[in-house]
């Protein structure tokens, strides 16, 4: 398809700007102006829905397929939650800013402080800041926060602990926050090898990061007790929460000595994914870690009304423009509300079900390296496959040509070949039915006709494309 | 002149008080199409098992070190700008940086071509 | 009953599947959890219907006053946006889809972003941008994470007169990593030249620049970014990219790196976000680009396509070497950015940018005159300038908020010595009769 830029004609308009009501200024001295205007494509609007739209028709997305991209959660986001935001969109960030300009946006500063209390309840944590951008930038926020607590008791530690299963945000954002890492091995069992953890532990790591359920979709039964010996040496224990989506209303973090963690409202909150983002990732704290809470924060005066206050100095300081992806946030609240108690607890109920069932009846055609009950999600390996030269990858193009998103391929490293199925609680079984059946299908090309996976995909506008190339000969930008 | 290798798959052929240093055809195997070499600048000194440089394939990153002690005295820039020469000859042309050896006696800690040759059985 | 309507497994579906997995149970799924291990406590409220929800949404935002007229900017901008923005950003196949992973069938979202990259650095006039970051403020912290990487040096130079929230995000993001961030205060409004040609030095990693400045002031930093580069120092510049229409580029400045928040380019105020977050760099630097990165290449039968390219740098191939920990993009809201440039057209967008200019230039010359108020800003500015008033700034805006007009933001929190001080923000959708109420006002205010 042809780029905006190349459908271009000279002269052409698109929306009408009103007229202006003012008179015309003198010009700013030409030093201070662009030589030439900037090269914007110069289209109808027709032609620019047209363009759109039919980019729009070559994307997968939940709501045309199912996406069982392992770790990421794409469950089906609820159109109520986008209609919620609506009411909020003319808030101005800076009234707050103004004196008693709080007045004027006690809706959107509530929106924050109620869905903080509601995810400090959901993960046991004593308190959120909502204004991390991602969950990314929620790690970030609680290293920063455990690096400053560590401060605070006169320490400067060197380390970070994560697991070898561990997402890539781990380890990068242990060194944002200045610490080197230390990678601990992954046990036959599926979880963080215990003895090797404890071999590791000494009193100059800060802090461990851990998944909860991990990333190989499995519940590590001695997650408390390895809480209690990063305490023994002094050090705090992050709990990442992308994977908070098994288990709503069953365990909860803070209850089990996590002393910080961050949760992705695009995931485990019914908020789209927007093809990348925005995401949201609030970060929550044990009781210790208050005054470390990212600045500023939102508060209730005892009067009912909501403030804006700036955190004390020992605050990791500002993150974000302004409070956060709000937007998100609204549609975490919703998402949220209209769920309840039990809607919760019943979506880790059900994502657990077809993720198990999902296991079960691919496990007689693909090799599953930790055969155990799973979580959410469920990591296969393609090496059985692997003997007729068939790889995850080509397994995935196949998915593509029948209709499916593929699953996360190739993660979690310490899975070879890894398949990373994440089917969420709201597929139906008929939907989960489809997919095993191509899963099978697959696994019997891979025997008797592997050409067809290579060949695949036929049916999208692209066959594969040549990622070597885009790496050799950089084009990110068109002249 | 004489190959020796690292168990980080690094090759390094000594000539006199120069040695050459480039990956072998198992790292090759191992990161796919080579589509990035970041090479250290002239000058720079290294001491061994210090990360040299870094090569970027597709899906993966990898940091090369150094075999040997010494200083960077040049390095290949055919291989800056035809990173696929690594694929295609990573023992000859796709060499990638010459040291001037410090310690000629640490030599002792790599391996010859047969001593390598079966660390690689050991590893399959 | 079913909780939510959102899961739909049928109860006979989920025996059968209970009994393909061989257990009696749900339950008997989480066996796996040790009982002391269980939540304590899950006092959520009761769930309800999106009828219910929407209604008690819509009261919360009912404690919203929505009926201000706001002349306050401070990096969120009150901009038109055009109908095409909402209705093609909103197509579920963009809004519902996630990280291109899988190109063949992600084409949409990464020709999309390719484009967007494209119009990114044809605004800026650089060579290389990302496919978006968070926002303006943490797009300008990771500008300074990149200065230190390339350069190796410990020290940035940041003048005072960028947004004071950007610079708060600089100094959070660089807390750990023994890094001076040196301030230099601003003059009158402006840049001080010799102060920071006087800091410059052989340690300096990059200067921090911003234009328009916070204060509305316009500048070109061409000299500073080449008295920079004379000494090994990178210059970043951060912009409003709506002033773009108009203004000199980083580019054209000689800028290493600039960065912007995406607001003003599509996306509602939204109490702050999400917005997005843009960094364009020079060609030589776009191996250290922290994020996602589309580029173009070939499939099999040599048809152009679109990839996630130069993955190597990213957190989930490098891991702690990564040039930076962040996953996500906001690549919805860089699509809205997108389409608001594509609607406005080339010369729909210059159009756009002169009207604010023509706007503010209105409004600086009726509130400059009202009696006792001075302006700061007198030299050239955008859409926003700074006014100094005969009384303290933050007592005259509450006086004003209270008869609907947000006139701007008191300096006083930011700048001490500038208690009188009120930048002014004018857009093109405030009419002239807006501007002429606020001049009346604030004379009432001041002197009535």
């Amino acid at each position: 398809m042809e780029l905006i830029f190349e459908k271009s004609v000279p002269g052409r308009h698109g929306t009408i700007l009103p007229r202006s009501d003012v008179p015309r200024a003198n010009d700013l001295p030409a030093g201070l102006l662009r030589g030439e205007s900037a090269g914007l494509p110069e289209l109808s609007e027709l032609e620019v829905v047209r363009h759109f739209s039919n980019l729009a028709r070559r994307n997968f997305a939940v709501d045309t397929n199912f996406y069982p991209l392992g770790s990421c959660t794409m469950k089906y986001n609820a159109k109520a939650v986008d209609e919620a935001v609506r009411p909020f969109a003319g808030a101005h960030p800076v009234l707050p800013y103004l004196s008693s300009g709080e007045a004027f946006v006690q809706g959107s500063l509530g929106v924050i402080h109620q869905l903080s209390r509601l995810l400090a309840e959901i993960t046991g944590m004593q308190a959120f800041s909502c204004q991390p951008l991602a969950g990314a930038q929620g790690e970030m926020a609680g290293i920063m926060m455990i690096a400053a607590w560590h401060r605070s008791h006169g320490q400067q530690r060197r380390f970070v602990v994560v697991p070898d299963s561990s997402h890539g945000t781990n380890p990068a954002t242990a060194a944002m926050a200045g610490y080197e890492v230390i990678s601990v091995p992954t046990a036959p069992y599926g979880d963080m090898d215990l003895d090797a953890f404890t071999k590791t532990m000494n009193n100059e790591v800060a802090a461990v990061m851990m998944t909860c359920p991990n990333t190989l979709g499995l519940f590590n039964p001695h997650v408390e007790e390895i809480c209690a010996i990063a305490h023994r040496h002094g050090a705090l224990v992050y709990c990442d929460g992308a994977n908070l989506n098994a288990i709503l209303g069953k365990v909860r973090p803070g209850d089990i000595g996590f002393d910080v963690m961050h949760v992705n409202l695009h995931k485990t909150f019914g908020t789209p994914h927007g093809g990348g983002g925005p995401g949201s990732g609030p970060v929550g704290v044990s009781e210790q870690l208050l005054p470390f809470l990212p600045s500023p924060r939102v508060t209730q005066r005892t009067d009912g009304s909501y403030c804006l206050v700036e955190a004390g100095e020992q605050s990791i300081g500002r993150l974000a423009n302004f409070y956060g992806n709000f937007g998100v946030l609204v549609r975490a609240l919703a998402y949220i509300t209209m769920l309840g108690r039990h809607g919760l607890v019943e979506v880790s109920e059900q994502a657990v079900l077809n993720a198990n069932y999902v296991m079960n009846r691919l496990k007689g055609w693909y090799d599953l390296p930790f055969d155990s009950t799973c979580m959410h999600e469920c990591v296969f390996s393609a090496s059985r496959q692997m003997k007729h030269g068939v790889h995850a990858l080509d397994i995935a193009k196949y998915l593509i040509d029948r209709g499916f998103h593929p699953p996360t391929v190739y993660f979690p490293l310490v899975v070879k070949e890894a398949m990373m199925i994440e089917p969420t609680e709201t597929e139906s079984r008929e939907t989960l039915d489809a997919f095993i059946a191509v899963m099978i299908e697959a696994a019997d090309l891979a025997e008797t006709n592997p050409e067809a996976l290579f060949q695949a995909p036929r049916t999208m506008p692209v066959s594969r494309l040549d990622e070597t190339k885009a790496a050799r000969e950089i084009n990110v930008c068109c002249q | 002149m004489d190959f020796y290798f690292t168990r980080e798959h690094e090759w390094i052929r000594i000539d006199g008080q120069v040695g050459i240093i480039g990956i072998t055809a198992h790292a090759v195997e191992q990161l796919g199409d080579i589509t990035f070499v970041e090479l250290p600048l002239p000058g720079r000194k290294v001491k061994q098992a210090e990360v040299l440089c870094a090569i970027e394939s597709v899906k993966a990153a990898s940091d090369i070190y150094a075999p040997l002690s010494g200083k960077v005295i040049e390095v290949n820039e055919l291989v800056e700008n035809k990173p696929e020469i690594v694929n295609s000859s990573p023992e000859g042309e796709g060499w990638l940086v010459k040291v001037e050896i410090a310690d000629p006696g640490e030599v002792k800690g790599l391996m010859n071509r047969d001593e390598y040759t079966l660390y690689l059985k050991g590893l399959s | 009953m079913s909780g939510s309507g959102y899961c739909p497994q049928t109860p006979e579906q989920i025996r059968e599947m209970l009994s393909v997995i061989g257990v009696g149970s749900i339950a008997d799924l989480f066996a796996v959890i040790p009982a002391e291990l269980r939540a304590r406590s899950f006092e959520l409220p009761d769930g309800m219907s999106e009828f219910e929800m929407l209604a008690g949404m819509e009261r919360l935002a009912g404690r919203d006053r929505r009926n201000i007229v706001p002349f306050i900017g401070g990096g969120s901008y009150d901009h038109l946006i055009p109908a095409v923005v909402d209705h093609l950003a909103g197509r579920t196949e963009f809004a519902t889809s996630y990280t291109p992973y899988q190109p063949e069938c992600s084409q949409g979202t990464l020709q999309a972003l390719y484009e967007y990259q494209t119009a990114i650095c044809r605004l800026t006039g650089m060579d290389a941008s990302n496919a978006s970051l968070y926002d303006g403020g943490t797009a300008l912290a990771e500008a300074a994470l990149m200065a230190l990487r390339i350069t190796g040096r410990k020290k940035i130079l940041m003048d005072a007169a960028v947004n004071p929230f950007s610079r708060q995000i600089v100094r959070t993001y660089l807390a750990n990593l023994a890094v001076e961030i040196v301030e230099v205060p601003a003059v009158k409004g402006q840049s001080d030249r010799q102060a920071f040609l006087a800091a410059l030095d052989d340690e300096t990693a990059a200067i921090v620049l911003q234009n328009p400045n916070f204060f509305g002031g316009v500048d070109d930093f061409s000299d500073l970014a080449a008295a920079a580069r004379d000494r090994g120092v990178l210059s970043i510049v951060a912009v409003y990219p709506l002033s773009l229409g108009l203004l000199k580029t980083p580019g054209e400045m000689g800028a290493d790196l600039a960065v912007g928040d995406g607001q003003s380019l599509g996306n509602p105020l939204c109490f702050g976000g999400p917005s997005f977050g843009f960094l364009v760099v020079k060609k030589e630097h776009i191996r250290n680009l922290p994020g996602r990165i589309v580029g173009e290449t070939v499939d099999k039968d040599g048809r152009r396509g679109f990839v996630l390219t130069l993955q190597a740098r990213e957190q989930h191939i490098r891991r702690q070497k990564a040039t930076s920990n962040i996953c996500s993009n906001q690549s919805l809201c860089a699509l809205r950015g997108l389409i608001f440039l594509a609607a406005l057209g080339r010369e729909g967008f210059a159009e756009l940018a002169r009207l604010n200019y023509d706007k503010a230039q209105y409004a600086k010359g009726l509130l400059g005159s009202v009696r006792g108020v001075l302006l700061v800003t007198a030299g050239p500015s955008f859409n926003e300038f700074t006014l100094s008033l005969p009384k303290d700034a933050a007592t005259v805006s509450e006086r004003l908020l209270a008869v609907g007009i947000a006139a701007g933001i008191p300096l006083g929190r930011w700048y001490p010595g500038m208690e009188s001080c009120l930048v002014v923000t004018v857009t093109e959708k405030r009419t002239r009769a807006e501007i002429d109420t606020l001049a009346t006002r604030l004379e009432e205010v001041l002197w009535s």
